[in-house]
């Protein structure tokens, strides 16, 4: 299993999509002929997978997060904003959460309904209490070299959980397709 | 597509012209060490021009703030030139906007840093 792509439990629900059939096919091909297909209504879908510890996995997972935010309809200002904050969540799991160790996984999976896009990515690492992440934006800390990603994650998406999972963390990521209307 | 960096000297100022994408295990070491290979030919003027930068995540902001601030402690000055869109708004939500001196002209960016 080392240094090996494995994937595990995946399931595709694929929705009707006018994204190009090359696209939805990339996707695919990641799954290695794993994918179980159902087609759902034209709302919903959801993937997931899970991937090793590697940079490679995160470049997936951004790709992957990038074509579920098209396909569910967000515009192209909103697109690279959820990508960008799931590539960050998928970094924490790798980089953080389990330290690039090959013998551990993280999973990614990313459920599209009716009325918004959740990203869960959880990784086999010590955990991540995050009120103890300094914040990036104080004074002292301005002007260090990392620590904003948490901080991109939520500036991106509308709600995000962190759950403990004994071990790992679990990151729930959700936009929603439809925002509220002032005064609604 | 990974980050490309080309070197060019300018009024004694040394410009870094970047492409591509800084993020963490690309980008970000290519940068990390095209500002210290510069720092050790002894030039402490650094212009980075980000006009053909496509992606920066939070490494890669990351990466421009360790760069800044190893110039500055060098007694050196690095600025940003010809931001995107896309790193103009990263960076005004990380409120680093104000930290860096951002410019996007050339020509005045040069004329910028101390003789």
């Amino acid at each position: 299993m080392n240094g090996k792509k494995e994937l595990h439990a995946l399931t595709f629900e694929k929705s009707t999509s006018t994204l190009p059939s090359s696209r939805l096919s990339a996707v695919d091909d990641w799954h290695t002929g794993n994918a179980r297909t159902a087609l759902a209504d034209s709302t919903t879908s959801r993937v997931s997978f899970t991937l090793d510890s590697s940079l490679d996995s995160v470049n997936k997972i951004e790709q992957t997060a990038e074509l579920c935010a098209e396909r569910a309809g967000f515009d192209e200002d909103t697109v690279p904003h959820i990508a960008m904050a799931v590539r960050e969540a998928a970094v924490n799991a790798v980089l953080h959460g389990n330290s690039y160790d090959t013998n551990k996984h993280i999973t990614a999976s990313f459920e599209t309904t009716a009325d918004s896009l959740i990203i869960r990515v959880t990784d086999q690492g010590p955990g991540l209490d995050p009120d103890t992440l300094p914040d990036p934006l104080a004074p002292e800390n301005i002007l260090r070299g990392s620590g904003r990603g948490i901080f991109l994650i939520r500036a991106f998406m509308d709600e995000v959980h962190f759950r403990q999972l004994h071990p790992g963390t679990e990151l729930t990521l959700i936009k929603y397709r439809t925002p509220a209307q002032p005064g609604t | 597509m990974s980050m490309k960096v080309q070197t060019r000297q300018v009024d004694g100022i040394t410009i870094l012209d970047l492409s591509g994408r800084i993020t963490l295990g690309e980008g970000s070491v290519t940068i990390r060490d095209a500002v210290r290979d510069v720092l050790a030919k002894g030039s402490n003027k650094i212009l980075l021009n980000l006009g053909n930068i496509t992606y920066i995540d939070s490494s890669g902001i990351g990466e421009l703030v360790s760069g800044f601030t190893t110039v500055r402690n060098s007694g050196g000055e690095l600025k940003l030139l010809n931001l995107t869109k896309k790193v103009h708004d990263l960076l005004q939500i990380t409120k680093l906007y104000t930290v860096f001196d951002v410019k996007d002209d050339e020509a005045s960016a040069i004329s910028s840093f101390s003789k």
